[in-house]
């Protein structure tokens, strides 16, 4: 089996027709983790006796013709998802002895298809970054080339799958965590509707605006994953009854008389040239095969990476405030509480972490919050207007997924402002809570991924991921040479 | 004597009798072995998302129309953060700027004078834990149970001038929190708690005085004490030329004064944003009619029906219906046993005197409402003469036995042999025979010592109109 190819469909086939078996998928998969995942550190945890009884379990299935879409097909997981009895770091100190005692509805549903877990996979600390390089465990490296970060937070979930780790993964994304590292990685990431996938057991960096979603090698399997994840969850308030019957409908369908939206302020000049013309050229790609492309205006971008930061900021420092080390996590000393809970957050906590929190509880005290919270939130409604606009003329809008390429491991270390304004091409899709979904659209002069993101409509996922699948069939992807 | 004026403000606390929490399908229960009524959820383990009891939602709205407050149809949930180890998500969910229930009123009666307290808001939040400390050890320990127990805070105009009011407040809301079925007001069990806002200024000043918040009493007797030491305290301040502090501080039963707890300046910013995890709610005016329909009967409402249909006087009728447990009780009797006011005059007389004596409490009653309608009923019917009331009511309290039961081992009923009693009363005429005497010279008085006798000697076993009879038929013999 050619681990780094092998989609989640043409596993499925070769399950089926027993070409190979549950047990022996996961096998190959492990050996590949074992063998070379010291070169790419995306896993934290590797759950080698769990994947082989999954498989096991699978294969019983299987044998009685009653598999599912996921039944014994391996994957990783996102080590923010709460999985029942296996350590959930959130890759932060804080967490390193965490072991849930309930599972994420997401992993429930998977569960449910009978999966096949291989481990959990790294991130930037509590999902805050875009590097996967504030990860207390496992600083993941780009399989294209380990001297560069793999991009974050999902960092481990496209590094994994793009590595040939396993067949796809679960990430979450909350400014762009999904989307960035898969375009750094050159693999497809989804980033569902919010409120399309619950988030009960997903732990809680940006509550308005996280969500989880697939990451993989093609359109249709991020698909076939959200077919398995998606719908509303009596745990999560927020999530939406919108009823689906198959994400992959449209597949095939192509994207003749597609109106695709081009919003210029996306391909100025904080972009890479390179990344331009490479979305550009994709651009094009659509139109030869009868899309028709739109020039449109998002000008509320220019205030976007300011109104993320402090939104998700400011909920963050209210949802960390439970790691306190009384009652899970790590703990620290004091002769009181406020001293003991002091030395726990001090301790647990990276750099990052506590920048953020300063950041959202200062943006909340009394007499900020009208001058920062607020105008954030009365930004969000613009945003969202927008983007309502543009798609009553458009079906889609493409962008870059990220300014550049995966850069040099330490190149963006001292200047957080900087690796803030790298997030620019994403976070106004989680601030309007809209699907996007970034696939590979080239690479630069080295060889590295370039991705490309199209966003859709409020809970059409099935019309970006028809979108995405019509480029893939076009394109060559080059793998890793890893 | 100084002119300094009181001016108190009031909060309180109470937990609904939901089944469940406000945030998760734990029970609402009170007690229990710590941490047995906790999940994820409420323990605020990571991951884990809050999701609103809706009943919960209704029982606040009930709790708005008892004190005729406006309910809005817009309302949403803040987080209001801080660290205490009580607290596991160091947030609690709360409301801030849209609180269900605002601008009511509740008419309060002191010393026969109507007053009108006016209602600022009621809100809905979720209570923390409890916070257990063992001096052998040195050590805290928490207890999560209380964890999310929904929790309505209300906050009144400070249109109270006195202890008197203030406590005359306080019971009124019990008992309309009981009455709408929303609340047990436990007190001591901290189910209602109230937190008191006093300060002092000359009656005519334009400005009130700085305030002291005095918090958690747990008992109306607590509230009485603190409010009067409260004033004692401050006026001593203020007349030494002082300046009263703006702080927190708490009241000790033991010494009956109140203490510093923190300042002003130690006042926490507790940085309120809107729960991104609970979405706002918008109600119709259908839902809100449909909640206002529902509302249990009200104790006016109570009264009324007491005074129109059993024709009993208002205050017979205010005295049953200020205890709502001995209300319901009535209630539950007359259903039993289809004689209002007999029933009424049972209960505002001897049964009240017993739990007045404390013989007994409405808390721990070892017999039903049925035991006591049959008890009444066999006096009305004369199987069992009235004046053993008392004797079987009193085995009903101690051991609940019913009171058939007890007439059988205590041989009370009425038997209707009237050789016997004629046997009786011949020996008793035979005994006195100077009353005999003066009652055929015309005396009726003595008749009543005849009775007396006869009833003593027949231990109740028959109906005073059969004694009566016999009694006179004899004496004039």
């Amino acid at each position: 089996m050619d681990t780094k190819n092998i989609t989640v469909a043409g596993l499925r086939r070769m399950l089926d027709s027993k070409e190979i078996s549950a047990k022996e998928a996961a096998g190959e998969f492990l050996a590949d983790i074992k063998n070379k995942d010291d070169k790419v550190l995306s896993f934290i945890t590797v759950t080698e006796e769990r994947a082989m009884q999954d498989a096991q379990a699978a294969q019983k299935l299987i044998d009685a013709g009653e598999a599912k879409p996921l039944t014994g097909i391996p994957l990783a997981i996102k080590d923010n998802l709460c999985t029942d009895g296996i350590r959930t770091t959130c890759s932060s100190k804080m967490l390193g002895d965490f072991v849930p005692p309930y599972n994420a509805t997401a992993v429930e549903k998977l569960m449910a298809q009978d999966y096949t877990l291989l481990g959990k996979v790294s991130m930037d600390e509590f999902a805050m970054g875009g590097s996967t390089q504030t990860s207390a465990f496992a600083k993941t490296k780009n399989p294209y080339n380990t001297d560069c970060v793999p991009g974050g937070s999902s960092g481990g979930s496209a590094a994994a799958v793009s590595a040939g780790f396993c067949t796809a993964a679960l990430g979450s994304d909350t400014g762009g965590s999904i989307r960035q590292p898969s375009s750094f990685c050159g693999v497809t990431g989804l980033k569902p509707t919010y409120g399309r996938v619950s988030r009960y057991g997903l732990v809680a960096f940006a509550s308005s605006l996280d969500q989880i979603g697939p990451i993989a090698r093609t359109a249709e399997d991020c698909g076939i994953i959200l077919n398995a994840i998606a719908g509303a969850d009596p745990k999560d308030a927020t999530s939406k009854n919108v009823p689906f019957t198959d994400f992959n409908e449209k597949l095939g369908t192509g994207v003749s008389g597609m109106k695709i939206a081009i919003p210029k302020e996306f391909y100025g000049d904080a972009v890479d040239e390179e990344v331009r013309n490479a979305v550009m050229n994709a651009a094009h790609e659509y139109e030869k095969m009868g899309a028709k492309l739109v020039d449109c205006s998002i000008s509320t971008l220019r205030y976007a990476v300011q109104a993320y930061y402090l939104i998700s900021s400011a909920e963050a420092a209210s949802n960390l405030s439970r790691y306190d080390g009384i009652k899970y996590g790590l703990r620290g000393e004091g002769h009181s509480f406020d001293e003991m809970i002091r030395d726990s957050r001090n301790r647990g906590f990276g750099d990052e972490v506590k920048r953020r929190i300063l950041l959202g509880n200062y943006a909340l005290s009394s007499g900020y919050y009208d001058a920062y919270y607020r105008k954030a939130l009365a930004l969000k409604q613009k945003m969202i207007e927008e983007y309502n606009a543009v798609f009553e003329q458009a079906d889609v809008i493409l962008t870059p997924t990220a300014p550049t390429v995966a850069y040099k491991i330490g190149a963006q270390d001292n200047d957080p402002v900087k690796m803030y304004t790298a997030d620019i091409c994403t976070v106004t899709v989680n601030i309007a809570g809209l699907p996007a979904i970034n696939t590979t659209c080239g690479y630069d002069k080295n060889g590295m991924p370039i991705g490309m993101s199209i966003v859709g409509k409020r809970f059409d996922e099935a019309t970006i991921i028809n979108t995405a699948d019509a480029f893939e069939k076009t394109f060559s992807p080059v793998r890793c040479t890893l | 004597m100084s002119n300094l004026y009181p001016t108190i403000g009031l909060e309180i606390h109470a937990e609904l009798l939901t089944k469940s929490k406000v945030f998760c399908t734990c029970s609402a229960e009170f007690g229990g072995e710590p941490n047995s009524r906790c999940c994820p959820v409420c323990s605020g383990m990571p991951g884990t998302l809050p999701v609103l009891n809706h009943t919960a939602v209704e029982y606040i709205i009930r709790a708005g129309y008892v004190t005729n407050c406006e309910i809005s149809r817009f309302t949403k949930w803040d987080r209001k953060n801080y660290f205490y180890p009580d607290l596991p998500k160091a947030y609690q969910i709360s409301q801030m700027p849209r609180p269900v229930c605002l601008n009511g009123y509740v008419d309060i009666n002191v010393n026969g004078t109507e007053k009108r307290i006016r209602v600022n808001r009621i809100h809905l939040e979720e209570d923390a834990g409890k916070l257990v400390h063992d001096e052998a050890t040195r050590s805290s320990l928490a207890d999560y149970n209380r964890c999310g127990i929904p929790l309505i805070e209300m906050v009144t105009e400070p249109d109270f001038h006195s202890a008197e009011e203030v406590v005359a407040y306080v019971e009124k809301i019990k008992l309309l929190y009981k009455y709408a079925g929303i609340c047990d007001c436990k007190m001591e069990q901290g189910s209602l708690r109230c937190d008191v806002n006093i300060s002092l200024a000359p009656k005519d000043a334009k400005e009130l005085g700085t305030r002291a918040e005095l918090k958690n009493l747990n008992s109306t007797k607590a509230i009485t004490r603190a409010i009067e030491y409260e004033i004692y305290r401050q006026s001593e301040i203020i007349e030494s030329g002082g300046r009263v502090l703006q702080e927190t501080r708490r009241f000790s039963d033991t010494t009956g004064e109140t203490s510093a707890l923190r300042s002003k300046e130690d006042a926490h910013d507790y940085r309120y944003f809107p729960d991104p995890d609970i979405p706002p709610i918008i109600f119709t005016e259908e839902e809100l009619a449909a909640i206002k329909e529902a509302l249990p009967e009200m104790p006016e409402q109570r009264k009324e029906r007491y005074m129109s249909q059993y024709g009993m006087n208002a205050t017979d009728a205010d005295n049953i219906i200020s205890d709502k447990d001995i209300c319901d009780f009535y209630e539950a009797a007359i259903k039993a046993y289809d004689k209002p006011k007999t029933v009424a005059n049972f209960i505002l007389g001897e049964f009240m005197r017993r739990i007045n004596l404390g013989e007994m409490s409405m808390d721990s009653l070892k017999f039903t409402p049925e035991d006591l309608a049959r008890l009444i009923e066999l006096g009305d019917t004369d199987k069992i003469n009235k004046n053993n009331y008392k004797t079987i009511f009193v085995e009903m309290i101690n051991s609940g036995e019913k009171p058939d039961a007890v007439c059988d081992r205590l041989d009370l009923w009425v038997k209707d042999d009237t050789s016997a009693v004629e046997a009786v009363i011949d020996k008793l005429i035979a005994d006195n025979p100077k009353p005999a005497e003066q009652y055929r010279a015309g005396e009726q008085k003595v008749f009543g010592f005849f009775m007396g006798q006869a009833n003593k000697a027949l231990k109740g076993q028959a109906t005073p109109n059969t004694i009566k009879a016999i009694l006179e038929k004899k004496l004039k013999g």
